[in-house]
């Protein structure tokens, strides 16, 4: 059932800062692992974003927006805390 | 990188906070430019203080500021602070933003973070509103996020950089009590006290029941400062520092008018009254008239057509006018028109910092020239000992400054006068004039002396009166005294017309010796010409005596010298007989 859904993400993040390039690898690996072909990325600048930034309320980085399903979720980090991402999302199911 | 900061090329400028107080500690406001650290208990008045230098900076300095909310949200930050006069909607429009920077609570952590997404959105909006001034309001509240200390000191280091590289003047607050060691924010309450340019310490505490705030400059790099913890207030306008003298001050203007004390005999014991904008100094025990004495000085000011503020610790407005009228001060009409306006403060609590503002900004609006408080000694009440003499001086301070005529009663037992103590608030020594009221208890009877114990730069009568209080009004009379001891009212009158009896038997007495003696001399008189009399008798009879002896002699020898011719004897001998008898 879960299987057809398509998960949304958007990642902000702060340039190449490590903390952002340790998120973007390790929410690309995840979802190589565990999403495969039902995930959709965008990641955000917040330097060359700033207004959007504000508008969504991101001050710390980086951050990844689960926009869908719903409900949304934010989750704040270099996501390197693999079983709390996955428990998070609620994808954990599918990993076992 | 540390060294090059800590070693300025000159003296910061600063940025002023329109905190009253707090610029004069500081000579000028915050470090402009760089970054100061707020902190204090949860409570102290961190976010007043920090919206405060914002509100002022984009009201008065054409300083737009950003207030980055990390605790509260910024809707509760401006309908809190909704109670001071600060027009903060008005203002967010242009000149004061808010972000609301709060962790979510459904927020999930999942490694570690950075704060470079707020630095970002902030760069932009800085440049966007040219913000000259920034505050982090309770930066604790995230940091506490952040995995470990090495993270946070990252973390707050990356701030501090931002803040110097965007120029604007940072204030950041933290939650961290002097009292709770071993708080992960204290840890990074240590790292930031060496990293920025200037701390400032905010406490509150509780002494007997009354709350007391207090503020502290620990550190300014570059700048000297009052380095002493002043109490402070938060008033209707904000927070006010406690000074006990503003920096720079100019001397007061002094001037020689007098204004009527109200009583007519005192004005003259006083050559002409109190010196106008002076402070008078009314103490006495209990029940010694000293709220009459002061409601007479507001009267005869509301005559003369000054406003006046008659703050009442002891009653109620309409008491006070209700008890003076008795006496014949009849404030009743001034209250109508307005000049006068009485506030009482007998159910005020809270620190005597709290009635100095609450003082001063009630004259200020009331724009007073003439001030009574009634008694200055609530100042002191339980839980402000330390601070009452402080705000005493201040009070007085302030009033001179302006131009305002103080007159304060002081509850005070003749005994400490008597010991040569002073009031205990000290303000005896910061009085011009000091009246002293004592009750003379003679015979059965109280009555009351009024007596002035100094009045600078004012001959003044060294006696003391008695004070008489009427439904005719308030005046003084001389006191009997005798053999050293003062009298006054009953036994004063009994003296009087004992001593009036003893005059008029001396009197009597007198006539009674003066008769005597009058009599005495016309008798002498009398004696005087009857022996005259009888003198003249005497000599009229010695001189017959006299005249009929030498009549008698002639014969005599006549007779001689007739035998001697008749016997024929030689002249010769009996002319020498006759010639030497």
């Amino acid at each position: 059932m879960s299987r057809r859904v398509i998960f949304k993400f958007r990642l902000y993040v702060a340039g190449d800062a490590p903390n952002s390039a340790q998120a973007v690898a390790n929410l690309t690996a995840l979802c190589l692992k565990h999403l495969l072909n039902r995930h959709e990325i965008d990641v955000v600048d917040v330097f060359r974003e700033p207004k959007r930034a504000l508008e969504d309320g991101i001050y710390m980085t980086p951050t990844l927006v689960k926009l869908a399903p719903s409900p949304a979720l934010r989750i704040v980090g270099t996501l390197s805390e693999k079983q709390t991402v996955l428990q998070a999302l609620g994808v954990e199911s599918v990993a076992a | 990188m540390k060294s090059v900061r800590s070693t300025p090329l000159k003296v910061p400028a600063k940025a002023p906070t329109g905190i009253i107080g707090f610029d004069e500690i500081t000579g000028g406001g915050l470090p402009r430019g760089r970054a100061t650290l707020l902190a204090g208990e949860s409570g102290s008045g961190k976010t007043v203080f920090a919206l405060q230098f914002l509100v002022h900076g984009a009201q008065d300095c054409r300083e737009p500021g950003i207030f980055v909310a990390f605790e509260e949200s910024s809707k509760r930050i401006v309908s809190n602070a909704e109670s001071f006069a600060w027009k903060l909607v008005e203002l967010q429009r242009k000149k004061l933003f808010f972000v609301d920077a709060q962790p979510l609570l459904d927020l999930v952590q999942a490694g570690n973070f950075d704060l470079n997404g707020m630095l970002a959105v902030l760069t932009d909006k800085a440049r966007e509103l040219g913000a000259r001034r920034i505050v982090f309001d309770a930066l604790d509240v995230v940091l506490a996020l952040l995995p470990d200390v090495a993270a946070r000191r990252r973390e707050v280091y990356r701030l501090h950089e931002w803040l110097l590289r965007s120029g604007l003047t940072g204030l950041i607050t933290l939650k961290a009590g002097a009292d709770e060691p071993s708080d992960s924010s204290l840890q990074s309450l240590g790292f930031m006290q060496f990293m920025v340019d200037c701390t400032v310490i905010l406490n509150h505490g509780v002494v007997r029941g009354v709350s007391q705030r207090n503020l502290r400059v620990q550190k300014y790099r570059g700048s000297s400062f009052d380095e002493n913890e002043s109490a402070f207030v938060i008033g209707a306008s904000g927070i006010e520092v406690a000074v006990a003298r503003m920096r720079g001050r100019e001397d007061v203007k002094v001037t020689s008018e007098r204004v009527s004390s109200g009583v007519e005999r005192l004005d003259t014991m006083l050559s002409g009254g109190y010196y106008r904008g002076a402070t008078v100094l009314i103490t006495g025990s209990p029940g010694t008239a000293k709220t009459t004495l002061s409601g007479a000085f507001a009267e005869a000011a509301c005559r003369r057509g000054e406003r006046t503020l008659y703050v009442s610790f002891d009653s109620d407005g309409s008491e006070v006018v209700r008890n003076l009228a008795s006496v014949g001060i009849r404030l009743g009409r001034y209250v109508k028109n307005g000049l006068l306006r009485i506030i009482s403060a007998r159910t005020t609590t809270g620190s005597a910092e709290i009635y100095l503002v609450r003082i001063k900004s009630l004259a200020k609006e009331h724009r007073a020239r003439c001030l009574v408080i009634d008694p200055v000694s609530a100042f002191a009440k339980s839980g402000n000992e330390f601070t009452a003499r402080s705000v005493a001086e201040r009070l007085i301070d302030w009033s001179k400054a302006d131009g305002t005529t103080l007159v304060c009663t002081h509850l005070l037992d003749d005994t400490v006068i008597q010991r040569d103590r002073g009031a205990p608030l000290q303000i005896s020594t910061f009085a011009d004039t000091w009246i002293h009221l004592s009750l003379l208890v003679q015979a059965g009877e109280r009555n009351r002396g009024l007596s002035i114990i100094k009045s600078r730069g004012t001959p003044h009568s060294n006696q003391v009166r008695e004070l008489i209080l009427s439904d005719a009004g308030v005046t003084l009379t001389d006191t009997y005294n005798a053999g050293g001891e003062v009298l006054a009212g009953t036994p004063h009158w009994q003296k009087e017309s004992a001593d009036r009896v003893a005059n008029e038997v001396a009197e009597v007495a007198c006539k009674l010796k003066r008769v005597r003696l009058d009599a005495e001399e016309a008798e002498l008189e009398v004696r005087l010409k009857s022996l005259q009399v009888e003198l003249v008798a005497k000599q009229a009879e010695k001189a017959l005596l006299a005249r009929t002896t030498k009549g008698h002699q002639g014969e005599l020898s006549r007779d001689r010298t007739r035998m001697g011719e008749l016997r024929g004897a030689d002249a010769a001998p009996p002319e020498a007989k006759v010639k030497s008898p």
